[in-house]
């Protein structure tokens, strides 16, 4: 029931934002707020209960589970569950829903009501896809996520925000409607096979097919993952859409959103698709090196600021593709850390960008510089987070990236050392991006207030977010890593012949 | 009683129907093709009433008094609409109303 | 006491913690205290726990777990530290000369802004040198590692608002992070080979695993190789050093002279056994550090940026240390990296004091005569410079220079090429030393002097120049009292290599070679400053000058092979080329849409004859096909 209560405080919260938006601007920041700070509640709850070890041998694989019969005749039930990794994953997404609303507290002035229905339905959405075990329900909330964002982008965007709307929803119904295919076929392979039709996912576990067959299903479920992850080369609609959403919207995206893709390929393209997995992990992990680099290169060439933190995104997510196809426990559980400090960092980016934008009104690096004598603390927060997006040990993406590079080097010592290249080049574009905006003279003679209290105080949570997961990041792995085991065990038993 | 082969009964609503085609391309005065398309219709209709006495089946007649029906409801919009051109456009060309096509 | 070991690294990073989150709030001299005695106390319990270890620890080891930082099966690294002979002497000579500098900080940096930022950076570095001399595992060392070069990054640009300073300072990390790079490399394969991350227990397994001269084990160590190259500025990765001069001096002195630098050397010292065990590894770090310290010495001889010239100094020193551990003298190269903490920090607090004092001239053909309106800090520069030089008796870098090239003599590693280069080193160090000496204390004032140093500066100064001289007291030849506490103490972790007998004329030419470089440095730059000029004006000698001053041309090198390059292909591909595939297919649907726009013309008879032949159509298809 307590998994049902996480989807739905979100969206109900979101109803009423809309409702009493007309009543003032400050109810639906708040009514957001709430929602979110309760469904963190309800997650750390959960954590706090979490037994860390599961027993996986009895066939209680969940923590907590919903099951209930939603279109029986069609096989489709409303089949909520979470384990670890899930646990992790709507943890992160509360936290990051809660950034979100306080990134948005003062940048949207218009339709604040609608714009809260549309984040908290994202994030509703988000948390759905990470709990739904039943392929159809997960279809659905995948599809749920998409529209809201869609309209997050279009109507509260900047200057060129048609554009990116357009694009970020063209390539991600692409790959979405390619997975539903692949969908629907696993639903008819395995129905042929055992007469009974069902989307269940642990039912759908273990289906037999020719490897061709399955190679060609496991590339459609990969479309939809790939383009949101971004892998090279699906990841161009994602600096358009970062840049031109509001604030909240890119910490929504760069946070989350991504993560959908990622949480994908674990949970559903692998396991659903062993052999055909194996068979292409070479051709995914150039990818994700390439995607280090080449996003890393990109980044470097930027001079739009919001530009340049989305190209840094693809460059991470390049090392969450790596880590997952190497399919290694550590890489894996360097892939979980990955993905949650690239959330909070990049969050983090993203909502300093946007008030420096709020402030200057610009966002090309080429217009400012010396801001840190006028803004020291901004300077000092933009510095961490660069430096924790450098890979700067002590920060939580130095643990994410080791693992998955100590689990790498196991599989392929080359890729590994090119991986490893890439750090060399996020270094140039962070510091590079410190240097040109904080540091030098000073231009334009800009007067500008430093960070406020409320942007003081969320910059504080994440920064203590990513030190805790740099210097203890064991409650993480610890809760990650059983469920991890039995994902692997999964796999390996069909693997085997 | 000699009866008709149903193939003359084809051959001549096929011919009706090219007759109403070809006013209806050719004509620009709308009334005449509304005066062309109520002829295609008949000429499907008489189609179904040759088909049906082939079968020696009502189901033909009963088609064509649908299709009858459905024509006086059409020509009913359809005039309605002319009248409406014309106090727009003050012409009957049909040509003249091509605004849609932005 | 020893329980306290935690505390050592802990102190400077509470001091940063601190300095961090209200140091913008707090008067100067409370800043000020903070950061010198946060690094002060936790000097003293480095102090207190040596004495302990030194006399009342029964073992070689001393290790103290803090936490496991992350735990997956073999995979457990922890925050812990382990102390023995080789981290408690980098743990003194860090705390100690950090202490100092720090100190003689507190008044140099009193006019500057950021004075509080400048003291939190610096009680980082503090915090992170230390952790990383005293990590237990390659993780925890990398963490340190990262830190030190951070600090190195943040001080260097500690001046932000001249570009050029923000650009030395990315040049230093990245430099350094191209080294930091290839050793993470060497840390995966050592953990993924060997199952451990644990030094200790790596350098244990190695002896058994590894075979010498097996292809993991110079895999494993040239990797290692290659991060302290970085770190340590030695060939090919030198480059940066010489720029990261722009921070400000104290920065220098402790980051880019006594401690971080020699960061490269520790590690190798600290995973000797890795390297022993790859003897091609053994030999290229021996070959890379003759070659770095003849390079840097003769670029130093043509600097007039008083710190620039100590920075290929430093380069050159710290390529004597590569050049000891190339041919198994761990010890003696530990032994150089302490005397040339000591002079080395001395002589950039006496540059400090020299520049600011007549406002930040660098230039020391500026400057002169300075003997007469600074008498002190001559004297301390003197010594310096003396200890620099390896003069011999009354010097601790004569002590361990000494040392190093009789090791490279009689070592079976060594031989007659690395000893006469190391012996062409002392020659060139003693005469870009005394060149600096000569042309900044002797002949004529140029410039008047202003400020003069305060007392927190001073005593640093004072102290700095007695360890100068008698650190060289703690190991000594057999011809000169043969004390070997130095090395008796290390023997617990560097063992001593079997050595050759000496002959006398290899014993005396060290002492020899560095008064004659003396002489000539007095003939050249003071007595007969024209012959200077003579050969720097022929065609040959000004092309070879400006060739030397440039570095030896790394830098035009490395700019045109790697950085532009890579300037020009990222900005060229700024749009990203794999969208323009995504606009190809924009462009044919919307090109598309646009023909088919062209049927739409709003004349229905159109329409009715487009219906009436695609049903032609249709039906021609159907009959007929």
């Amino acid at each position: 029931m307590i998994l049902a209560l996480l989807i739905l405080i979100p969206s109900v919260a979101g109803a009423l934002a809309w409702f009493f938006g007309r009543m003032g601007n400050r109810w639906p920041r708040w009514i957001s707020l709430i929602a979110f700070g309760i469904d963190l509640l309800l997650v750390l709850l959960l954590w706090a209960n979490y037994p860390g070890e599961v027993d996986f041998t009895a066939n209680r694989a969940w923590f907590v589970e919903v099951q209930a019969p939603w279109i029986t005749s069609l096989g489709i039930g409303f089949h909520l569950a979470i384990d670890g990794i899930s646990l992790l994953l709507v943890m992160l997404s509360c936290f990051l829903g809660i950034m979100a609303t306080i990134a948005s507290w003062t940048e949207i002035q218009e339709r604040v009501g609608l714009f809260h229905f549309n984040l908290t339905w994202t994030v509703a959405g988000i948390i759905g896809v990470f709990l739904a075990l039943d392929l159809f329900l997960f279809y659905f909330f995948w599809e749920l996520m998409l529209v809201p964002m869609y309209f997050l982008i279009a109507l509260w965007g900047h200057e060129n925000r048609t554009y990116a709307s357009v694009k970020f929803f063209l390539f991600t119904q692409a790959g979405g409607l390619l997975m539903l295919l692949g969908i629907l076929a696993i639903y008819f392979i395995h129905g042929s096979q055992t007469g009974t039709y069902t989307f269940d996912y642990s039912e759908l576990l273990g289906t037999r097919m020719n490897p061709n067959t399955a190679l060609l299903l496991m590339l459609a479920f990969l479309a939809a993952f790939l383009v949101k992850l971004p892998a090279l080369p699906f990841h161009t609609w994602l600096p358009d859409a970062h840049t031109e959403a509001p604030t909240g919207g890119s910490v929504i995206l760069a946070g989350l959103l991504l993560k959908t893709g990622a949480y994908g390929i674990l949970r559903f393209a692998v396991p659903l698709f062993p052999g055909a997995a194996l068979q292409i992990a070479p051709w995914a992990m150039v990818a994700g090196v390439v995607g280090i680099v080449y996003g890393a290169v990109l980044a470097f060439a930027q001079t739009d600021l919001k530009r340049l933190v989305a190209y840094t995104s693809v460059s991470h997510m390049g090392f969450v593709l790596l880590g997952i196809f190497a399919w290694k426990e550590l890489a894996l559980l360097g892939v979980i850390i990955q993905i949650l400090c690239h959330g909070v960092g990049t969050g983090a980016l993203f909502m300093l960008v946007g008030s420096l934008q709020e402030r200057v009104h610009t966002r090309d690096t080429q217009r400012m510089g010396g801001l840190w004598g006028i803004a020291p603390r901004m300077g000092g927060a933009m510095l961490f987070f660069a430096l924790a997006s450098l890979g700067l040990p002590g920060m939580g993406n130095f643990v994410g990236e080791f693992l998955i590079l100590f689990g790498t080097y196991s599989v392929s010592a080359l890729l590994t050392a090119v991986a490893a290249g890439g750090l060399i080049v996020s270094t140039i574009y962070a510091l590079w991006m410190i240097q040109r905006v904080f540091y030098g003279p000073k231009k334009e003679g800009w007067k500008i207030s430093d960070l406020s209290l409320r942007e003081m105080a969320a910059m504080t949570a994440m920064i203590l977010g990513i030190l805790w997961l740099g210097l203890y990041p064991r409650p993480f792995i610890d809760t990650a890593r059983h469920s991890l085991d039995q994902i692997q065990n999964v796999v390996e038993s069909m693997r085997a012949p | 009683m000699g009866q008709i082969p149903t193939e003359h009964g084809l051959i001549l609503a096929g011919l009706l129907f090219i007759l109403g085609l070809v006013g209806l391309l050719v004509r620009r005065n709308v009334i005449f093709m509304l005066l062309a398309v109520e002829i295609m219709l008949n000429a499907a209709g008489l189609a179904f009433v040759a088909a049906g006495a082939r079968w020696n089946q009502p189901d033909g007649q009963v088609m064509f008094i649908f299709v009858l029906t459905m024509a006086a409801a059409e020509v009913s919009v359809g005039l309605a609409l002319v009248l409406l051109l014309y106090q727009e456009f003050k012409t009957l060309d049909a040509d003249a109303a091509s605004r849609l096509r932005d | 006491m020893l329980d306290l070991l935690w505390l050592i690294p802990a102190l400077p990073c509470a001091g940063f913690v601190v300095l961090v989150m209200v140091g913008s709030r707090l008067s100067r001299p409370i800043a000020a205290s903070l950061g010198v005695i946060s690094v002060g106390l936790s000097a003293a319990v480095a102090l207190l726990v040596g004495v302990d270890f030194i006399w009342f620890w029964p073992e070689n080891i001393y290790a103290q777990r803090l936490w496991t930082w992350i735990a997956v099966d073999r995979f457990t690294p922890a925050i812990g530290f382990s102390l023995d002979a080789l981290s408690l002497v980098m743990i003194l000579v860090v705390s100690v000369v950090g202490f100092l500098i720090l100190l003689y900080s507190a008044g140099f940096m009193i006019r500057s802004e950021g004075y509080s930022r400048f003291f939190a950076y610096m009680n980082l570095f503090v915090g992170s040198m230390l952790t990383l001399v005293m990590a237990d595992n390659l993780l925890l060392l990398y963490l340190g590692w990262e830190g030190v070069g951070l600090c190195s990054y943040l001080l260097i640009g500690f001046w932000y608002s001249d570009p050029a300073n923000g650009r030395a300072a990315i040049k230093a990390f990245i430099v350094t992070r191209v080294g930091d790079a290839s050793m993470a490399v060497g840390i995966f394969l050592i953990f993924v080979s060997l199952g451990t991350l644990q030094i200790q227990d790596a350098v244990q397994r190695a002896q058994i695993t590894w075979a010498v001269g097996s292809g993991t084990a110079i895999a494993a160590s040239a990797l290692l190789l290659g991060g302290a190259l970085g770190k340590s500025a030695q060939l090919p990765l030198q480059t940066w050093l010489p720029d990261a001069m722009a921070g400000p001096t104290p920065v220098s002195a402790l980051i880019h002279a006594a401690t971080m630098v020699t960061a490269g050397v520790y590690l190798i010292a600290r995973t000797h056994v890795l390297f022993t065990l790859a003897p091609p590894v053994l030999t290229a770090i021996a070959v890379i550090g003759a070659i770095t310290l003849l390079i840097a010495g003769v670029s130093a001889l043509t600097q007039h940026d008083i710190k620039r010239v100590l920075a290929y100094s430093t380069i050159s020193q710290v390529g004597y240390m590569f050049l000891a551990l190339g041919v198994g003298a761990w010890s003696a190269a530990v032994f150089h990296f302490v005397t040339h903490a000591c002079f080395k920090a001395l002589l950039f607090l006496c540059a400090g004091v020299v520049i600011q004092g007549l406002d930040e001239e660098h230039n020391m053909f500026k400057m002169g005569g300075l003997r007469r309106l600074i008498p002190g800090t001559f004297w301390c520069f003197l010594v310096g410079a003396a200890s620099l030089s390896a003069l011999p008796i009354v010097t601790a870098g004569f002590y361990s220079k000494d040392l190093i090239l009789m090791e490279a003599w009689s070592s079976q590693a060594g031989g007659g090429w690395l000893w006469l280069a190391g012996l062409a080193g002392a020659f060139l160090t003693s005469m870009y030393a005394f060149r600096m000496v000569f042309l900044t204390f002797f002949g004529e004032a140029k410039a008047t002097f202003h400020k003069r140093a305060d007392i927190t500066m001073k005593i640093p100064l004072v102290i700095l120049s007695a360890l100068s001289i008698v650190t060289g007291l703690i190991e000594t030849p057999r011809s000169l009292g043969n004390i070997t506490f130095f090395s008796d103490f290390m023997e617990s972790v560097l063992p001593e290599l079997p050595a050759r007998a000496l002959n006398a004329a290899v014993e005396i030419s060290v002492p020899l070679a560095s008064v004659i470089g003396l002489y000539l440095a007095y003939l050249l730059f003071l007595r007969r400053r024209g012959w200077t000029e003579r050969i720097s004006g022929t065609p040959a000698g000004s092309l070879l000058h400006a060739y030397w001053f440039s570095g030896w041309g790394f830098d035009w090198l490395y700019d045109r092979l790697i950085v532009m390059p890579f300037v020009r292909a990222a900005n060229w591909n700024k749009e990203d080329v794999i969208d323009l595939g995504y606009g190809a297919i924009a462009w044919v649907s919307t090109v598309s849409s646009m023909a088919l726009a062209l049927t739409q013309t709003g004349k229905i008879r159109w329409y009715a004859a487009a219906i009436a032949l695609g049903a032609l159509l249709f039906m021609g298809i159907v009959v007929l096909g």
